[in-house]
């Protein structure tokens, strides 16, 4: 279930160009993040798959098939879609919110909420909570809602369009490591959306770094753009400008570990004396944690 | 009290005359109101021009209504079809304001993962944004209830019987005791239709239940009580 963007353009009624001559082949059962600011045209590109949006020119393909010839309903159906604030439904409960899809395409009653029970299991929530509304859960209970939806009818490709941005810290790393095994045992063709960086990097077999109008800045695996910024935006989006990203070893440390410290002087993590071979920009998780250290540090 | 009970079964029979003649505006103008109001929120033009429409219709005194209807529409002055046309346009008047708030209320991220998900447009009106316009919609019926069931009582100006003829008999002869049986009637009636759709309420929004009244929901009934002491 590869996704081909073909020149495509987005010009919206009241005259802004969210999106210019943007092309991308997006790999199938991996998962492509979408990162950028607010207004460079994430979002409209994501909704363009399942046809909330139609380009104004060029084509999208999912497996060589212009899907401007699939009518819009069926379509949806076929892809999961999962939204920042859960988009659940308030007036049906969590089993029902989650059969939505399947009894949408005829699946019978019974049978949709058995599955989102089991649903429920795969996403890490209590049958208990089956029974309740929307309503009643917390914010990272019903974003995992949301995700267990956005499987329900076992489709092949999932958009994610900031699905984990308005969760505190805490739960969003939860969020983040429930989805990387989730799509560990799946394999789902992934698009995510997002602003925040190191969840591109984390999540992101291919991050495309975007610019304002869809402009990509650079696309590539979060190593290669971590080791090689394609441009100055790049750096500057990265952090690696600002020393974030550029590591050394502390000279005072004592002991078996290593002190690592970012540009600025602030400490970022500590590196493993048995790991000591590891390569900063690796893609390891090791590494990946120890950046998400530095951005946290370099924060503070 | 007497009077009371010698005249048992006129009360019955105004009471029954006063609920048929109150239900179908309520029934109709509720009906008629949806998709006028759906499309007042979904568009700024139709909501201004609606909303002034409503606004024009309603500041017509009732009793000038009751007696243009029958001339419009050609219908005999004594025909209750003219109490209960006047009534539904007050209704309409009233509902429609509710139904474009009831549906602007619907919350865009909601409307839009049901199209995400893939309801067709029908699909996401019927189950999604018609349901979740309950509350609202609800807190709009019960104001048109009581203001349907208070001004049918013009009816009884023109010689349309209903609770209203104990005032007008009352007053011409002087026998407060008919006219309070009439009073204390209505708001009994209005006070019964207002628990009855509170109830079919509490049925048909079940996950609504035990919930506050939404803040749109609150201000429809703070802005739409009728200045009935006015007309």
């Amino acid at each position: 279930m590869s996704i081909e963007f073909r020149h495509v353009s987005k010009t919206f009624p009241d005259g802004t160009t969210a999106v210019e001559d943007f092309s991308l082949t997006i790999p199938s059962r991996e998962t492509t993040v979408l990162v950028g600011s607010s207004g460079c045209g994430k979002t409209t590109l994501l909704r363009m798959i399942n046809r909330m949006v139609d380009p104004s020119s060029g084509s999208i393909l999912i497996d060589g098939k212009d899907i401007a010839e699939i009518p819009p309903v069926g379509l949806r159906r076929s892809i999961g879609y999962v939204m920042q604030n859960s988009g659940l439904l308030p007036h049906r409960t969590v089993a029902d919110n989650v059969a939505t899809v399947p009894m949408l395409t005829g699946v019978p009653k019974r049978k949709a909420r058995e599955d989102a029970l089991a649903l429920l299991d795969r996403v890490g929530l209590d049958r208990a909570l089956a029974g309740r509304y929307p309503s009643q859960l917390s914010g990272g209970q019903q974003q995992r809602v949301g995700v267990a939806r956005g499987l329900a009818v076992d489709p092949n490709i999932l958009l994610m369009d900031e699905p984990f941005g308005a969760v505190d810290p805490i739960v969003r790393d939860e969020l983040q490591q429930e989805l990387l095994r989730l799509q560990g045992t799946l394999g789902k063709t992934v698009v995510f959306v997002t602003h925040d960086i190191d969840e591109a990097f984390l999540l992101g077999n291919q991050v495309v770094i975007l610019q304002r109008g869809g402009r990509i800045a650079q696309v590539g695996t979060p190593k290669e753009i971590l080791a090689n910024p394609a441009n100055e935006f790049v750096a500057d989006f990265i952090g690696a400008k600002r020393g974030k990203r550029r590591l050394r070893i502390d000279e005072t440390g004592r002991g078996e570990d290593v002190l690592l410290v970012d540009a600025a002087g602030y400490a970022a993590g500590v590196l493993s004396a048995d790991d000591a071979r590891l390569v900063l920009t690796g893609s390891g998780p090791k590494s990946r944690s120890v950046s998400n250290k530095t951005d946290q540090a370099g924060d503070a | 009290m007497d009077w009371v009970w010698t005249h048992l079964d006129l009360i019955s029979s105004e009471t029954l005359a006063h609920i048929g003649l109150s239900v179908p505006p309520i029934v109709i103008g509720f009906l008629v109101s949806i998709p006028l109001g759906y499309w007042a929120s979904r568009s700024a033009v139709a909501r201004s021009v609606l909303l002034t429409i409503g606004n024009v219709l309603y500041t017509i005194p009732a009793l000038a209504l009751v007696v243009l209807v029958p001339v419009v529409l050609g219908l005999s002055l004594l025909n209750p079809g003219n109490v209960v046309v006047a009534l539904t346009l007050y209704a309409v008047a009233i509902m429609v304001r509710s139904a474009a708030d009831a549906f602007a209320s619907v919350s865009a991220d909601v409307r839009q993962s049901a199209t995400a998900l893939g309801y067709s447009a029908a699909q996401r009106f019927f189950r999604v944004e018609l349901p979740l316009a309950g509350p609202v919609l609800l807190a709009g019926i019960r104001v048109v209830s009581v203001s349907t069931i208070s001004l049918v009582t013009i009816g009884a100006l023109v010689g349309i019987p209903s609770l209203g003829s104990f005032f007008t008999d009352g007053f011409q002869r002087a026998f407060l005791l008919e006219a309070a049986v009439g009073f204390v009637l209505v708001l009994v009636l209005a006070a019964v239709f207002d628990v009855l759709l509170t109830v079919l309420g509490r049925v048909l929004l079940p996950w609504n239940r035990g919930l506050r009244p939404t803040a749109a929901a609150r201000r429809v009934i703070a802005q739409q009580l009728p200045p009935i002491g006015a007309r």
